[in-house]
């Protein structure tokens, strides 16, 4: 890292303190610095290298109840005064909102929880491309339909998050990830058609990844299963959702209960609080805190000390996702979810947000469909979040007497997410965190998939 | 013009930026390039009837670039030294065999753009916060005479100035600045515990004074008003294979991501397109002609170049049905062996360049769109769009409607709630019947991801008749 924790608490310091002389009444500070080396490889040879440094420094300032907000990358002393002075200006302009303001002094995270999200591994350029080219040369050797390849990308960055404001909190905490994705693609030696398969895994420690061999074998199985996809025609069936596919329908539910869209009344989860939303089957949880997690992080955007909160609990909701001002709007604290890109007023977002695994394996829940589909893919945003309605591109698999019959794919599954959670019937055992947000497999038990 | 002015905003001279590409041509590189850009975005947001929300971000930095073979090395800064510099060049040159002989970076030929698309006026485009909290303001009050079932206006206005420099080792110095404005509107209207959501935007490349030239503002709070009415009313929409009549306008978002993707040269020459290999093949109805044109004035997809530095241009994609070509950058367009059609473009400095689309549009046929609509028996007619996206390799893509309505005996008739259309790219357009005389470009709104990064784009579209597609509603 470029700066020494002092040089950045120093540096909040000092824009605080100069904030407060140009009428600031509370402020915030967020320094981020992190560096980047990423690798991608193409049918064996480099094709891609990337290096990369970068900081940023976001403000906010509140002069009573007016508030603005910047950000810069250019750390001179001369632009940074600049900024203060023009924030400043910018919150005179804006009109009072009674709602704003920083989380209560008594709300700022105290202790400092070693969540183990960092990991100060240097990889070497030439280890990096070795990795990125074994992940890509197992998927050529797995199977011989796999003929071309999108490339195989080998990452690994680290970075540091400071905030400061103006009760004189000030925290940081360092974090680091290394990925390697790989994206086959197989073609049928008939037709000529082509599918791309694409396997990934993300971890906060080197150590922690799979070998890049099985990374690659499993990008290869998933772009050959997809060839001589062909489409069905046009029936009401039973869904079963992938782990991959199950947590973006998850990530749909976590926009509905997040504070921003709930208080716009621009969510379909509206006065849902406490009532049944979704199957006895569904348990969720964000845990700021799991770790090792992805998404883990000691305090959130605000200074709030992230924990663990039970959103669903056997289909009742029980919490939404919240920072200070949405939380303020809805007549409830903080859950410690404010999410901070720097530059931008604090956002909603999930740390882990997950389902809570049931028993059935994934086998099972396919055996149980008599006819349906095995989703897979999604593409497209036929999202509205206002109604629920859902309606979106997928491939997959055809189910017939509880086994994967064969690929299909140009179709859509729509219905309104109101109803499939309700719906949804059997939860897999197999939840594995890929990301913030994870699901094991679940079944929903009808929608409308359209084809021919 | 001796040097670009704006070099020495970024406190760097053109000997130094020679300097770096001499360091960058050591080695065995291809090609290699700086590209310098300075940002300032500034943006003000309204909900609940408060301009709430007022922020300001400044990027800057230089990302440094050399290509050997289809190989490229890349590294980007935010500090602008010369030892920032080298050091991304070392970085940069890494990808390429060392040593080589003394091949020389030719001293460029400064040159402006090769066009003045966008020529604003900064001192008028930058009105002060409290004008754009004023036209805000007149939004929100606007929206809610509209209906009174409008409960909530939530508007964002967003502008910015960018200056790119590039300089590169086959001769090209040359600058830009770059203006890109955005008015977005959405609007959630209720009754009766039904809730339905509206929204529309414009702008381009332009300044403050066309959101309020013949009240552009309160035309755009309107039409995101009448949608979420509309949207009151809407019925189940249709599920399984039907003609589809889309409207002029946004909707080119269908050209976009069925055929514009895929014709990006990148892709084809990886071959991992579903159009590799078409070119000179029909892959479109005879009446249809696609162009990506970089050139049109205040437009959002527009540029005087791109981010290497090349005049954009008019390029021909389809032509009477036949694929034509493809959208180059230097890196596939050498690889190739085909023209440059200055669709390189990045991010930003800390991008690297891809090919990428600008404005996007299917030239005006001869069909009346009336005609259009009463040639079609039972079918969905779609007016706006929200998202699209494509897989390139199999070629299928999906687009969402926000607006749509069953067709019914040749007449438009109930609104239908938002439905996502598939389809196959190469074979999408040979179903398109009728093309009507009324090509409209969309108001500037677009914004299109690729690999990861996002530039803003446009797209154009006559009305048009696609004989066959699949609706992704929930009836039957």
């Amino acid at each position: 890292m470029a700066e020494s924790d002092g040089d950045y608490a120093q540096l909040a310091a000092d824009i605080l303190s100069r904030a407060k002389a140009g009428g600031a009444t509370e402020a915030d500070v967020v320094v981020a610095d992190g560096q980047t080396l990423s690798v991608q490889v193409r049918v064996g040879a480099v094709d891609r290298l990337t290096k990369a440094r970068e900081k940023r420094l976001g403000l906010r300032v509140f002069i009573g109840k007016r508030s603005a907000t910047s950000s810069t990358s250019d750390f001179s002393k001369e632009s940074l005064q600049r900024l203060v002075s023009e924030t400043c200006t910018l919150a005179k302009t804006v009109v009072e909102d009674p709602t704003s303001g920083l989380p209560g002094a008594d709300q700022m995270a105290t202790d400092r929880p070693d969540l183990d999200l960092y990991d100060g591994t240097v990889l070497s350029t030439e280890n990096q491309i070795e990795w990125a080219k074994r992940g890509e040369a197992a998927a050529f050797a797995a199977d011989e339909r796999v003929t071309n390849s999108e490339g195989a990308e080998f990452e690994s960055s680290s970075g540091r998050v400071v905030l400061a404001n103006s009760h004189g909190f000030l925290g940081s905490y360092d974090g680091s990830s290394f990925s390697l994705s790989v994206s086959p693609i197989a073609s049928d030696a008939r037709t000529g058609s082509m599918q791309r398969g694409v396997w990934y895994e993300v971890q906060r420690k080197f150590a922690r990844l799979t070998p890049a061999e099985s990374i690659g074998r499993e990008a290869a199985r998933r772009a050959v299963r997809r060839l001589g996809a062909r489409r069905v025609a046009t029936k009401r069936v039973p869904v079963v959702f992938d782990q991959e596919t199950a947590g973006s329908l998850l990530a749909n539910l976590c926009s509905a209960v997040s504070g921003y869209g709930l208080y716009k009344r621009a969510s379909f989860l509206l006065d849902q609080l406490g009532r049944t939303i979704a199957s006895e089957l569904i348990t969720v949880y964000d845990d700021g805190r799991m770790v090792g997690g992805l998404g883990s992080r000691p305090f959130d955007g605000e200074g709030v000390a992230t924990r663990k909160n039970m959103i669903v609990e056997r289909g009742v909701l029980t919490s939404y996702l919240l920072d200070t001002y949405s939380g303020k709007k809805m007549g409830l604290p903080s859950t410690g979810n404010a999410s901070r890109s720097v530059g931008e007023s604090p956002s909603v977002g999930p740390t882990n947000f997950y389902l809570v695994p049931d028993t059935k394996t994934p086998e099972q829940i396919i055996g149980s469909v008599k006819e349906g589909l095995y989703l897979t893919e999604l593409i497209g945003f036929g999202i509205n979040m206002v109604t629920g309605d859902y309606s979106r591109g997928a491939s997959g698999f055809w189910i017939e007497n509880g086994e994967l019959a064969f690929p299909v794919e140009e179709i859509t599954i729509a219905g309104n997410l109101k109803q499939m959670l309700k719906d949804i019937e059997m939860v897999g055992n197999d939840l594995v965190f890929r990301g913030r947000v994870a699901s094991p497999t679940i079944k929903i038990a009808e929608m409308m998939v359209a084809g021919n | 013009m001796t040097e670009p002015v704006q070099l020495a905003t970024f406190g760097v001279t053109e000997a130094d930026a020679r300097h770096v590409l001499d360091r960058l041509s050591t080695r065995d590189v291809d090609y290699a390039d700086l590209y310098f850009e300075s940002r300032v975005a500034e943006s003000v947001s309204m909900e609940e009837g408060i301009v709430k929300r007022a922020a300001k971000s400044i990027l800057q930095g230089v990302g440094v670039r050399a290509t050997a073979g289809e190989k490229t090395g890349f590294a980007y800064s935010d500090d602008l030294t010369k030892k920032d510099l080298e050091l991304a060049a070392d970085t940069a040159r890494y990808i390429a065999d060392s040593p080589k002989g003394t091949r020389m970076v030719p001293i460029p030929i400064h040159r402006r753009p090769a066009h003045d698309l966008y020529p604003v006026d900064r001192t008028k485009a930058e009105v002060a916060t409290s004008e754009r909290v004023a036209l805000l303001n007149e939004i929100d009050a606007e929206a809610r005479r509209y209906d009174p079932r409008i409960k909530n206006v939530m508007a964002s206005f967003n502008t910015e100035y960018k200056v790119v420099v590039v300089a590169t080792s086959d001769g090209v110095l040359v600058a830009d600045v770059q203006p890109l404005s955005r008015l977005q509107i959405s609007c959630i209207a209720e009754e009766d515990g039904n809730r339905q959501i509206g929204s529309f935007g414009g702008g381009g490349r332009v300044g403050f004074e066309f959101y309020r030239d013949q009240n552009r503002h309160l035309e755009y709070a309107r039409e995101a008003a009448r949608e979420a009415i509309v949207n009151l009313s809407a019925v189940e929409a249709p599920a399984g294979v039907m003609p589809v009549v889309l409207a002029g306008g946004w909707p080119g978002i269908l050209l976009h991501e069925a055929i514009g993707h895929g014709l990006e040269a990148d892709f084809n020459r990886k071959k991992t397109s579903a159009f590799s290999n078409l070119i000179g093949k029909q892959v479109a109805s005879e009446v249809c002609t696609i162009v990506d044109d970089g050139t049109l004035p205040f437009r959002r997809g527009s540029l005087n170049m791109d981010d290497e530095g090349t005049p954009t241009g008019r390029t021909i994609l389809i032509e009477k049905g036949i694929l034509r070509g493809y959208l180059t950058d230097k890196l596939n367009a050498r690889l190739m062996g085909i023209a440059l059609t200055g669709n390189g473009r990045r991010e930003s400095y800390q991008s690297v360049v891809l090919p990428r689309m600008t404005n996007t549009f299917m030239l005006a046929g001869e069909s009346d769109p009336q005609d259009i609509i009463r040639s079609v028996k039972r079918g969905l007619y779609a007016v706006s769009f929200g998202g699209g996206q494509v897989d390139i390799t199999n070629g299928k893509f999906v687009f969402s409607a926000s607006e749509a309505y069953l067709i019914e005996d040749g007449k438009v008739t109930r609104p239908v709630k938002g439905a996502t259309l598939i389809g196959n790219g190469p074979e999408i357009l040979k179903k398109v019947s009728m093309v009507g005389h009324d090509l409209k470009l969309d108001n500037g709104i677009g914004t299109c991801g690729k690999d990861g990064q996002s530039v803003p784009v446009g797209v154009g579209l006559p009305t048009i008749k696609i004989d066959e597609i699949t609706v992704g509603g929930t009836q039957r």
